[in-house]
């Protein structure tokens, strides 16, 4: 008994047991010597889970395309973060018209649903075209080959956006209504943030019932399903990658106007970080399980924003803010390494064994 | 792209591409940018050749849809899609002069404008532009038509003379140092760029070195390959030695500036030829590369460095230590990673790469590893006294390293490590079923780039006589992840070639640099798309790559005496 215990456990694997038990060990000192201490009070914790709570539905939103893609091709769409970075950049100049004309101050609304549909009106494009011309002629290519092609890609859009629209970072115009705080069952939440939080779950919402319920969503599913089953019951299977690359990036390019709202600037790397973060979202709640990348973002999004102060401030490290990306890429790779089938992404698993 | 859509349709799609290209290249200011340097003096300059060479390029593309046979389909394709191209920098004018799109696009200025029309204007420039796409479509028609020979002799001259346009800044004080040879330089070069007369003799040199070359130099192949085999050794030997003598006297030969790049593409060559065993050999996609190479120069910082006043060792007696700790990270972070594969492994790579910068910049560990400020005065190596200062004394520094590490990782591709990676490398589970140990080859694959890149780290602190975090950024590994891609994976001098063409080109051309990593990108999506083994690819790799293809000709082979 005990050998055959042995048999399955390699050295490797107990030194990673190790190296994620101190780590958890330290999360869980952190926090507590943290809380003893109490430099925060919960009005500083609620503050830190709204942020939390916005930034991390940003993620969910942006985490569905790569999910989405990895369905139906296998593979990580690389390059998904410039597709976020291209709608809300282009959408920019719209913004920064209407506010030269005062456009913004008189009908905010119809300004923001503007700007949301050139946001995601060029994220559509950008991946549609990013499929068809760097993906597409690559199926059935080994599976390093895509793979470096989406990073070439990734690079390609940083710096063609940054070769159009320069190098600098562009402030978005603040929106008058947007500004200033609610107060909701005693407890202050700044407008943006109830804003970004509300659009981004009836987004997610939208998107999720489109793609359970709709001809299409359904035809994705059935892509990612099987390509071969698919295509024998009559799916275009080349047209609903497309349009997987279609929804997903307008789920990006609406994200990114989200984006834009709550950090209220846009850069042409601004797409890098927060793709490698949606990319973990997606790996946390399994990839290929649209629900599980919306999870899987805004718990990420909450511990990122409550991490810094909860546990690594109580273990003694000066400015625990600047750290907060790290936490995020440690999650990212303890992930990948303990369970990268994600919390929700049980069905991928079996199917590939 | 299918195969039985007609050339018209397939011109037409592939004109709008172009189109889109020349407005691209114009409005992210590539054409205004290298608009500055005359290729030929006062005729052609960089940025007009830019457009003339993706229009020429894409209508030989739309050529070869037409096929040889039906002549006037050729050039009509060819013209067409030339024109479409033009057509669309003619449509950029037009809107530029009527909207002002400097609003949104930061490039569309007048003097783009101005550049697009040739200086005349649009009335007359727009007619000249158009005119000057069908021109561009007639010649690559005929490009497409000539025999083969010819076709070569053309490409290699045109290259030629725009290389030379491209390089002049080089070429003109490397030639005049050889005192009489100084007088090439008035007949080549005119005040930017190369003279009319020098571009013109240039380029008949060239062809008609081509032409011998095609029709002589076949038969001296075959006389090198018919000698007996000790004179072909004494033949390899001699030649090494000339290519050794040259690598010994390049500094002296290119002066301050060039021997700088030099030591620039050299330190690439050495990180190239590190993760040249991580990627081309074991298959192991590593974006966090940049990390190890943080690491060596980090160590080498810390101990050498009097600034954080820990220790102040000498460069090498620091050294071993840099390399172990180098090896000790490699395997540290591959321990990790090792259940991984592919993409999984990329992106948990890419992740650690950024944990590490982001540690290295952070407040909390700033009194041991200097922050964002990072760490000074470290000193230059010294042997014996004679310290490596100028670039063209640290080039024989890296010079050395690149020898070591080439030599190294030439004679562990063949051992028998170096077969377990390219096992594991096409297919893991394969691999450990015919008895090798994952975890060792991987873990050694880990370990031996991450040596090689410390090395190179360590060299690259002593170069620079400082460290900061910044130099570590992720950019740096996607560049050596291109380099390697764009040579040959797993070729060892692909990774030279990689270096020089990539890292080497856009030091020489100081207009390129804020479009190196837009052209990187494009570079990789077309590496893949076109020639996935590389520039000068590694000959197992290339057939691996290209298996399918062969067994489907032998299956043709087979299948067409049958039909018959």
């Amino acid at each position: 008994m005990l050998q055959r215990i042995r048999e399955r456990i390699s050295p490797t694997d107990v030194v990673m047991w190790m190296i994620g038990g101190g780590l958890l060990f330290l999360v869980i000192w952190g926090s507590i010597a943290t809380l003893i201490k109490g430099t925060y009070t919960a009005r500083h914790w609620i503050d830190f889970v709204i942020f939390g709570l916005a930034q991390g539905s940003v993620y969910a939103l942006i985490a569905t395309g790569y999910t989405m893609v990895y369905g139906v091709l296998r593979m990580i769409n690389f390059a998904h973060g410039e597709v976020f970075m291209s709608g809300p950049y282009t959408a920019y100049f719209v913004a920064a018209y209407f506010y030269r004309n005062d456009f913004l101050e008189a009908q905010p609304i119809l300004c923001l649903g503007v700007i949301f549909l050139v946001s995601m009106a060029v994220s559509v494009t950008i991946a549609f075209f990013l499929e068809r011309i760097a993906y597409r002629p690559l199926r059935g290519a080994p599976r390093l080959i895509p793979l470096i092609t989406a990073i070439g890609a990734s690079f390609f859009l940083q710096y063609l956006f940054r070769g159009l629209y320069g190098s600098s970072f562009q402030a978005y115009p603040d929106i008058a209504m947007l500004e200033g705080h609610w107060v909701i069952a005693g407890i202050r939440i700044l407008k943006f943030q109830a804003v970004v939080i509300v659009a981004a779950v009836v987004l997610m919402f939208a998107l999720y019932s489109f793609v359970m319920k709709s001809r299409i969503g359904k035809a994705i599913r059935s892509v990612s399903e099987d390509k071969e089953a698919s295509a024998l019951m009559g799916i275009d299977v080349d047209k609903m990658i497309s349009m997987t690359f279609v929804v997903g990036g307008a789920a990006a390019g609406a994200a990114g106007v989200l984006y834009a709202i709550m950090f209220k600037q846009v850069h042409f790397f601004m797409g890098f970080i927060p793709g490698i973060k949606a990319f973990t979202a997606a790996v946390l709640g399994g990839i290929g399980n649209i629900p599980g990348a919306m999870l899987g973002g805004i718990f990420l999004g909450l511990v990122e924003s409550v991490g810094p102060s909860l546990f690594l401030d109580g273990l003694g490290i000066v400015a625990p803010y600047q750290l907060k990306d790290a936490i995020a890429f440690t999650m990212l790779v303890m992930v990948l390494i303990f369970r990268p089938t994600g919390i929700l992404g049980e069905r991928l698993a079996v199917k590939k064994a | 792209m299918n195969q039985d859509q007609s050339p018209w349709r397939y011109a037409v799609n592939i004109g709008l591409i172009g189109a889109l290209i020349a407005v691209m290249l114009a409005l992210i200011g590539m054409v205004e940018a290298f608009n500055k340097r005359d290729i030929i003096y006062k005729v052609v300059t960089m940025g007009n050749v830019l457009l003339l060479l993706s229009a020429v390029f894409l209508s030989y593309l739309a050529a070869q849809k037409a096929g040889r046979e039906r002549k006037p389909l050729v050039f009509g394709t060819a013209v067409l899609t030339s024109v479409m191209t033009a057509a669309g920098i003619a449509l950029l004018v037009v809107i530029g002069k009527s909207i002002n799109l400097r609003m949104m696009f930061i490039n569309a200025s007048p003097s783009l404008y101005q550049i697009l029309t040739f200086y005349y204007g649009p009335k007359l420039g727009i007619p000249l532009l158009l005119f000057s796409g069908a021109l561009s479509g007639l010649f690559a028609g005929l490009l497409y038509l000539a025999p083969a020979v010819v076709r070569k002799m053309l490409i290699t001259a045109f290259s030629t003379v725009i290389i030379a346009g491209m390089l002049q800044d080089m070429l003109r004080p490397v030639i005049s140092l050889w005192g009489p040879l100084a007088r090439i330089n008035l007949f080549l070069f005119a005040a930017n760029g190369l003279a009319l007369k020098g571009a013109v003799g240039l380029f008949v040199l060239v062809a008609l070195l081509v032409y011998l070359w095609q029709s002589k130099g076949g038969t001296v192949k075959t006389r090198v390959e018919g000698l007996p085999a000790g004179q072909q050794r004494t033949l390899k030997l001699a030649s090494m030695l000339v290519m050794a003598l040259i690598l010994l006297v390049l500094p002296k030969i290119l002066g301050l500036f060039l021997s700088e790049v030099l030591t620039i593409v050299g330190l690439y060559v050495l990180l190239g030829l590190g993760l040249n065993i991580v990627v081309g050999f074991a298959g192991l996609l590593d974006l966090g590369y940049v990390a190890f190479f943080a690491v060596g120069s980090y160590v080498v910082a810390i101990l050498t460095s009097p600034e954080l006043g820990f220790f102040s060792m000498g460069f090498w007696s620091a050294l071993p230590i840099v390399v172990a700790a180098g090896i000790l990270s490699g395997v540290l972070l591959g321990v990790p990673v090792l259940k991984m594969r592919g993409d999984y492994l990329a992106i948990a790579t890419l992740g650690f790469g950024e944990i590490i910068r982001i540690l290295v910049l952070s407040d909390w560990l700033r009194p041991w590893i200097g922050g964002a400020q990072g760490i000074g005065q470290i000193p230059n190596i010294s042997v014996a006294g004679y310290t490596f200062t100028t670039p063209q004394q640290v080039y024989y520094i890296i010079l050395a390293g690149c020898l070591l590490v080439g030599f190294i990782s030439w004679r562990l591709r063949d051992s028998r490590l170096g077969r377990a990676w390219m096992a594991v490398r096409e297919d893991e589970d394969v691999a450990q079923a015919m008895g090798i140990n994952l975890v060792a080859t991987k873990l050694m694959a880990f370990a031996t780039g991450a040596g090689f890149s410390a090395l190179s780290g360590a060299i690259f602190a002593t170069k620079i006589g400082s460290v900061y975090p910044h130099s570590f950024n992720v950019i740096v590994s996607i560049n050596i992840i291109c380099l390697i891609i764009v040579g040959g994976m797993g070729s060892i001098p692909g990774v030279i070639v990689g270096s020089f063409a990539l890292v080497g080109l856009p030091e020489l051309l100081r207009e390129f640099a804020e479009f190196r990593l837009l052209v990187y990108g494009a570079a990789l999506v077309a590496m893949m798309l076109l020639k996935p083994e590389g520039l000068w690819p590694d000959v197992k790799r290339s057939r691996e790559l290209h298996i399918e293809e062969e067994e489907n000709e032998a299956e043709a082979a087979e299948a067409a005496p049958a039909s018959g």
